[in-house]
């Protein structure tokens, strides 16, 4: 019988209208490392976050057998007293403390009066040392590089007496040299007797340090791979993460794809906004015909939203470069308004953060990006705009008892849904659907791909943005593939699989 | 609607239907005196007309202006001294005095809106400017005004020779004629939807709203009938009122505040300049507060360093208390016009009774937290406040 640290039984996690986890199992041994890999949205983070009391006990069924007990995590407190601590893809550091403050932040050393600075930055340091972190334990955190924060954080975790570290995607912003050194570190911890989860895309770190592997599919556990051997197949794994039957969950349409470029890209070129050395897209180009959908594949962070938005009126990132040709015509989109007016949409993949008024009504949220449109010399009709509302409520059937109510109280479906009407409203030739179908129903689902079928069939251009591969397949002309800032690979959806995608993608990877 | 909804869309109208009849007894009626209830009016003006630009402000996402009390001071001070010492016509006074208001805002909002400087901090500073420039301008002084046509622009009342030389029955008339304008005006709307086949609201409803407001201002007129008739001054409150409620209601201008305040990274995403709404947010105030300026120092008839003190508490106060959200992204001018005037009859009814100043203090601090309290909580269940 092999020594468990941590045993996951049944687990069952509902948000309101997505099963996010069910039934999923989890077993890990003491002193290994575990991956768990998966599709975005498969339910690797939520599982993580169900075991650290991030959601707590009782908002999901099954149990958390830990160290042999049965487990009720209320908070991340609770879990982190039993030695689990979860590093997050965001790091959770305040940029303005320093190295000391920021790894005892909630867990102070306390003195007699007050804080015990001496003992603080003493214990600070003894940490650091273990993860191999040279610095003052006094620097501020925005002074030193990514990677080393990260391993602030693993510091951290170890102030906590860590036994089970959970990391999620800790290498997803490192450069390939500070990722060999954490995945290193993360051996020699292994060899002290700490057991970590590790979640990642990267296959070829995966096969490096972990011993065994989990694949998570659409919220349920596929298999477990051993790989003490150090030698995976990772097609195997890249069946398990995608292989998904394709049935009819894509609304049938005639390929009706026009001759005439709708919308073209040349060698764009996008830096980050806080750190203009950055290239976020690097030398992309692209085009969209009309009356056909274009999808963009590719991991998150791939620069996809990234060359989206920058598209769309600079509304990301700075000192951007590149071609910019709407029907023929070479355009220059200084601001939204200006892509507004040329023809250009863009539907957010954050809907709630950049899309909608949530304390609006359905109404003021639809006529919001073209308000002109119901407006006669600056003054609203309201009657109009009313009828408007009405109007795409029966077209795209949302479900609402009136175009009054708040988009705050809709389902994520019907949100998306106003989102939609809101851009179909501004009469764009050409769209950008980021994520579109992210969060929803698989009915809401397939209303949304019968819209986009619609649109497309009156002559426009979509761009689909997404990162579930089985639907650019199922409803897409041509697929492109991005990583990391880079188109990597263009294939008519005809010859493309998402095994092709992958391959692409971790092709590019090792380069 | 149901009795729930509809408290909860009325509350403050209840609240101050409740107040109102509670200082009526408590004062044994004095309360509803003609002279009372003109006064009431009189010195809540400049309360009303900065809780409309007020309002443009918080409504960007509860960002308030604290500087307004000082350009009142400031631009009191201009208007006193250049009536005193110059030979400039009063019109041409108030001219320059709106323009200068202007130029304030125009000053605040470049900061505010194209630097991104917090407001808070801007208007903090020009609390601080405005009052000092303003007391330099006085010379540390109370300046009086004398010319009769500036007092007459704002503080006069109206006053038709042969009709209103006994009881002012201009003013009744004018009651009379604004509220059946009202009704009519509610039948013709009514008219319009019905033949383009849009969603009318329930008749009953409509038209009990109507009754109650016409109530209201045949009572109010007949009030001021038997003083001194309609105050100018009044028509500049209800023409700023009316604009405002305009521009926040009807105009796409307006619509641009609320979406700023629901939702400022989606504003921007669907095309709309964000920074110039702030720009505009800011400017308006300066120039209400300009014009407070002038009907206060009209109607104390002098200026000094210490006028206008605390105005931006009242104001931004009227705004809470009428419902605006202190995240920003709701709240109307006829909200606002009930908080102000809540405000006003809690200070007059206290004077009447001969309460004490600093309990007045008291009465209002706790009104305004319960105020924003509901609005917190109830923002709570619809999942806009953390």
């Amino acid at each position: 019988m092999a020594d468990l640290i941590l045993e996951m039984k049944n687990i069952t996690k509902e948000f309101p209208g997505v099963k996010a986890l069910d039934q999923v199992n989890l077993k890990v041994e003491r002193g290994e490392i575990h991956a768990l890999v998966g599709e975005n949205g498969a339910g690797k983070s939520t599982l993580m976050n169900v075991l650290s009391g991030t959601y707590p006990f009782g908002s999901y069924t099954g149990d958390i057998v830990y160290n042999g007990e049965v487990c009720q995590f209320k908070t991340l407190r609770d879990s982190e007293e039993r030695g689990i601590v979860i590093i997050h893809q965001e790091l959770a550091l305040i940029p303005e403390l320093s190295i000391g403050e920021n790894m005892f932040l909630g867990n102070e050393r306390k003195g007699r009066f007050g804080i015990d600075w001496d003992r603080t930055y003493h214990e600070a340091e003894e940490h650091m040392r273990q993860v191999g972190l040279k610095e003052e334990s006094t620097t501020l955190i925005k002074d030193i590089g990514t990677g080393k924060q990260q391993l602030v954080e693993i510091a951290k975790a170890l102030s906590k007496q860590v036994k089970l570290l959970i990391l999620d995607e800790p290498t997803s912003s490192l450069n390939e040299e500070d990722a060999k050194m954490l995945l290193d570190l993360l051996l020699h911890f292994k060899q002290e007797g700490m057991t970590s989860i590790i979640i990642s895309h990267k296959l070829n770190e995966i096969s490096y340090v972990a011993d065994k592997i989990t694949v998570i599919r659409d919220g349920s556990t596929i298999e477990t791979i051993d790989n003490a051997d150090r030698n995976i197949n990772e097609d195997r794994i890249i069946q398990g993460m995608v292989g998904r039957e394709l049935s009819d969950r894509y609304p049938k349409r005639e390929h009706h794809v026009s001759d005439t470029v709708g919308m073209a890209v040349k060698n764009w070129s996008v830096h980050h906004p806080l750190y203009p050395e950055k290239k976020v897209v690097d030398n992309v180009s692209f085009n969209v015909h009309r009356g056909e959908i274009v999808g963009f594949s590719g991991l998150q962070g791939a620069g996809r939203t990234e060359l989206a938005m920058s598209i769309f009126g600079r509304s990301y990132g700075t000192d951007i470069s590149g071609e910019l040709t709407i029907d023929g015509k070479s355009r220059t989109l200084k601001t939204v308004r200006d892509a507004i007016e040329a023809g250009l949409a863009y539907v957010t993949e954050d809907r709630k953060g950049n899309g909608l008024i949530l304390t609006e009504s359905i109404a003021k949220n639809i006529t919001m990006s073209k308000l002109d449109k119901v407006c006669s010399k600056g003054v609203i009709d309201t009657d109009k705009e009313n009828a408007v509302a009405e109007e795409y409520k029966e077209k795209l059937r949302t479900k609402t008892p009136s175009v009054q109510q708040n988009v705050g109280n809709l389902s994520g479906g019907n949100q998306q849904k106003v989102l939609l009407s809101k851009w179909m409203f501004a009469d764009p030739e050409v769209l950008i659907l980021d994520e579109p179908t992210r969060g929803i129903d698989v009915g809401a689902k397939y209303e949304i791909y019968c819209i986009m079928n619609d649109l497309v069939a009156q002559g426009k251009s979509v761009i689909m943005i997404s990162s579930e591969m089985p639907e650019l397949l199922g409803m897409c002309d041509r697929i492109y593939v991005m990583n990391e800032g880079r188109m990597v690979a263009e294939m008519p959806a005809a010859e493309a699989t998402q095994e092709k995608i992958m391959a692409a993608i971790l092709q590019s990877d090792k380069q | 609607m149901n009795t729930k909804t509809f408290i909860k869309k009325y509350t403050m109208v209840i609240a101050l239907g409740v107040v109102f009849i509670l200082f009526a007894v408590l004062t044994q009626g004095r309360l509803l005196y003609p002279q009372n209830l003109s006064n009431l009016l009189l010195q809540n003006a400049y309360v009303l007309v900065m809780a409309c630009g007020m309002l443009l402000c918080i409504l960007t996402g509860g960002n308030i202006d604290l500087s307004v009390g000082s350009t009142v001071c400031l631009v009191g001070a201009i208007a006193a001294q250049l009536l005193a010492n110059t030979g400039l016509h009063p019109v041409f006074v108030i001219l320059i005095c709106l323009l200068l208001s202007i130029v304030i805002g125009i000053w605040q909002g470049f900061w505010i809106g194209n630097v991104h400087i917090p407001p808070f901090i801007c208007t903090l500073a020009g609390m601080f400017l405005f009052r000092g420039l303003g007391r330099a301008i006085l010379g540390s002084k109370t300046v009086s005004i004398a010319n009769k046509t500036f007092l007459n622009i704002f503080a006069s009342y109206i006053n038709v020779p042969g009709l209103d030389d006994q009881v002012k029955w201009s003013a009744f008339i004018v009651g009379i004629v604004i509220s059946a304008l009202l009704i009519a005006n509610t039948f013709r709307a009514r008219a319009q939807k019905a033949k383009k086949g849009y969603k009318q609201s329930a008749a009953a409803s409509e038209f009990a709203k109507i009754a109650v407001i016409d109530a209201l201002i045949l009572f109010y007129t007949w009030k001021l009938a038997h003083y001194k008739g309609i105050p100018v001054m009044a028509l500049w409150v209800v023409a700023v009122c009316l604009i405002y409620a305009f521009i926040t209601s009807k105009t796409a201008f307006g619509r641009y505040f609320y979406a700023v305040g629901g939702n400022e990274k989606a504003t921007k995403l669907s095309g709309i300049n964000t920074e110039k709404v702030y720009f505009m947010a800011y400017t308006s105030m300066s120039l209400l507060a300009g014009l407070s300026g002038l009907l206060m120092a009209a109607r104390i008839g002098s200026v000094n360093g210490d006028t206008g003190n605390s105005f931006e508490m009242d104001a931004i106060g009227s705004c809470f208390i009428g419902g605006a959200s202190a995240y920003g992204g709701s709240g109307t001018v006829p909200g606002i016009i009930v908080g102000a005037i809540l405000l006003g009859v809690i200070n007059q009814g206290m004077s009447i009774i001969g309460l004490d100043n600093n309990w007045q203090y008291v009465v209002k601090g706790a009104v305004l937290l319960v105020a924003v309290i509901f609005d917190v909580v109830s923002n709570k269940k619809t999942g806009k406040a953390g």
